[in-house]
């Protein structure tokens, strides 16, 4: 990059007296021109539906005879009534933080875990990657919709009879509690890593299902670690524990920190999210769509409040290795 | 330890006899060794989860396949589990037939595919743009990716609507108010039922999930060494020329990643087909996704067929899903291995 510069500031001497861009600028237009579809998609359509979807939230509209509609300003009252007058939007909020609390480290801690186990050499390695990474190109939009409403999936399962979908049978959980309090009894751990753990283990459908993309960032980023490193630890006598907390971890730790963006992002944007899905359906109401876009834009706000203090406490602890 | 013996055969050959710890002991001292077992016990281990976390994955496939085949007797009939006892072709001609799958799966294919290859491009444009010039402003369109990337689209699906209902009012409002429009356009184009929505935000790099496109290729751009493109520059090649002959020839394996993506999402996708394709003439994919008149037979296990059915038209939608990623899951592990997300 300095090598560019210096070329051009040679260049752009002012013997000649021409009017020649020097090679800084003539990059920065052509800069500009790669970037330009975006930017002109993004101030001509993508900002001015923004601004209505904003403008939206702040009135109540109300449809005028032979097409349009009118809009009449009424200040705050769509978020006054998402946030005191509606009984659940705020339940559904603070669970639905509770739940995202509970997923994002479990996808990420299992896709690491994952891509480590994909990532060593043995047999039939292409073969199980290709099966893992189906559901990130199978299970989204319209599957993930069938998906939602699929009972047949605990019905072939199930040992016992047809419940007929009434509802999800203690058959399908995988396993129970009190088997894994049993065994945790001994080590003196909190009754909340069980229940954790537990649930991890009973989600874990959903949990593979969505960490497709995460395992895919995490392969990327172990293929990228020089073997040498290993190399000179086990000459040196580390044990694989050491190594992987000592080199793959704070190699690694770039990569958490793009995917507990990711995994923010995605969990909390996708349609099976509660909050999503309760936003949708507040649609139907009498000015549900204002109510609904009030409560979009609210849950929008805390995911950029979420996702800043995540990026900026995880960004405090990434390692990154020196350039040059 | 004895000393091996050596003895002169010829002039230039020697035999050298040594004592060899018996095979036993050998086999001893490789297989009982701690070494070895824990090796085994991990070999195990892993198989043993690996399988078991494929089969999670695969299981809803199988339930699927094999519902599909069940005749609506077999849901009633508690014996029946996995293997249909009344093989039927009947969901799959009904849903074919009835529900239109080859329309809905040809216009879906101009689209989905269309708009894959646009996005792939406007998206490695954005990120090349990104990636490798320093401009004023550069980090602002960045974080304007990232916006794109975070806004949830159920905050805008209203908004998308109207806005492509009465596309660009404000301008045409404008040329209507000098008589430069007939009256029609006064109230802005109406893009709704035509490819014009689907098109421009794709071009656009504001398709779903376009901001983590455009997030892969800026990354596999940065990796990419300054040094091959001054070199280009100056052999005298202009920065676009750079561009299309040596840059782009580089990015296939991400392009194709890309691609991949693109495509599937689309082809799934349910919200932007359900805002922009209102009318039941333009059947595309989520019109599949319905109970076919012929098997609405209202007997008492009606809502598991019911569920079998959808089954079905999911797999009949994701089929040639499947068949792209039998050919192309490698490139998907290649593609983002060379995007190179590390570092930065």
């Amino acid at each position: 990059m300095t090598n560019t510069k210096a070329v051009g500031q040679v260049k752009a001497a002012p013997k000649k007296r021409r009017k020649i861009a020097s090679l800084d600028r003539k990059k920065a237009r052509a800069g500009w021109i790669f970037v330009l579809p975006f930017v002109v998609g993004f101030v001509l359509i993508y900002l001015p539906i923004v601004l209505d979807s904003i403008t939206l939230s702040f009135n109540w509209m109300s449809t005028v005879q032979g097409g349009g509609y009118e809009l009449t300003f009424v200040g705050f009252d769509n978020y006054k009534a998402a946030l005191f007058e509606d009984p659940n939007y705020v339940k559904t909020l603070v669970s639905g933080l509770k739940n995202l609390a509970f997923d994002i480290p479990a996808i990420i801690i299992f896709s690491l875990f994952m891509a480590i186990l994909l990532n060593q050499k043995m047999a039939g390695r292409a073969a199980f990657r290709a099966i893992f990474f189906i559901p990130v190109i199978l299970s989204t939009g319209l599957m993930e919709g069938i998906e939602a409403q699929n009972i047949i999936g605990d019905y072939m399962d199930s040992a016992e009879g047809i419940d007929d979908g009434s509802g999800t049978s203690a058959a399908s959980e995988i396993v129970s509690a009190m088997d894994i309090e049993k065994l945790f009894a001994n080590m003196k751990v909190g009754t909340e890593l069980v229940e954790y753990v537990v649930g991890m283990i009973n989600n874990i459908y959903d949990i593979v299902n969505r960490s497709g993309v995460q395992m895919l960032i995490f392969l990327t980023g172990l293929q990228s670690i020089s073997p040498a490193i290993y190399e000179s630890c086990s000459i040196d006598g580390a044990t694989a524990w050491e190594t992987f907390w000592k080199i793959t971890l704070p190699m690694i730790s770039p990569m958490i920190l793009v995917n507990a963006v990711y995994t923010i992002i995605d969990s909390f944007t996708t349609d099976s999210n509660i909050v999503m899905g309760f936003i949708s359906q507040a649609q139907s109401a009498t000015h549900g769509r204002e109510l609904s876009t009030a409560m979009a834009w609210m849950y929008f706000l805390i995911v950029i409040l979420i996702l800043a203090i995540v990026a900026g406490i995880m960004s405090a602890f990434v390692f990154y290795q020196k350039k040059d | 330890m004895n000393q091996p013996k050596v003895m002169k055969e010829s002039k230039n050959k020697i035999r050298v006899d040594f004592e060899r710890t018996p095979l036993k002991e050998r086999l001893k001292a490789k297989f009982l060794s701690m070494f070895f077992l824990k090796k085994v016990v991990w070999y195990i281990f892993r198989l043993v989860l690996l399988v078991g976390i494929s089969y999670i994955v695969l299981f809803p496939f199988f339930s699927k396949i094999a519902g599909s085949f069940m005749s609506p007797e077999d849901f009633v009939d508690v014996t029946v589990r996995l293997i249909p006892k009344h093989f039927t072709l009947n969901t799959y001609r009904a849903i074919i037939v009835e529900n239109g799958f080859f329309e809905a799966f040809k216009n879906t294919l101009v689209l989905s595919l269309s708009a894959a290859i646009l996005q792939t491009f406007s998206c490695c444009l954005v990120g090349y743009g990104l990636a490798k010039f320093k401009f004023k402003g550069n980090n602002l369109v960045f974080i304007a990716v990232l916006f794109t990337m975070v806004l949830p689209h159920q905050t805008l699906s209203f908004s998308f609507s109207v806005n492509f209902t009465y596309f660009w009012q404000g301008f045409f409002g404008l040329l209507h108010a000098i008589h430069l429009v007939p009256d029609k356009l006064a109230t802005g184009l109406n893009l709704i039922n035509t490819h014009w929505p689907m098109a421009l935000l794709s071009a656009t790099a504001l398709a779903f999930k376009n901001g983590l496109y455009i997030f892969l290729f800026r990354q596999f751009f940065r990796g990419v060494p300054d040094e091959l493109e001054e070199s280009a520059y100056i052999d005298g090649s202009g920065v676009f020329r750079t561009y299309f002959q040596i840059i782009l020839p580089l990015s296939v394996p991400t392009m194709i990643t890309v691609f991949l993506f693109s495509f599937c999402w689309q082809w799934t996708d349910d919200f932007y087909t359900n805002l922009f394709y209102t009318v039941a003439r333009m059947k595309l994919m989520p019109s599949i996704v319905s109970i076919p008149s012929s098997l609405m037979l209202g007997y008492a296990g009606q809502n598991l067929f019911d569920a079998a059915i959808k089954n079905t038209a999911g797999i009949l939608i994701i089929l040639p899903l499947v068949i792209l990623y039998v050919f192309c899951q490698r490139y998907l592990v290649q593609g983002i291995e060379r995007s190179g997300l590390t570092a930065d």
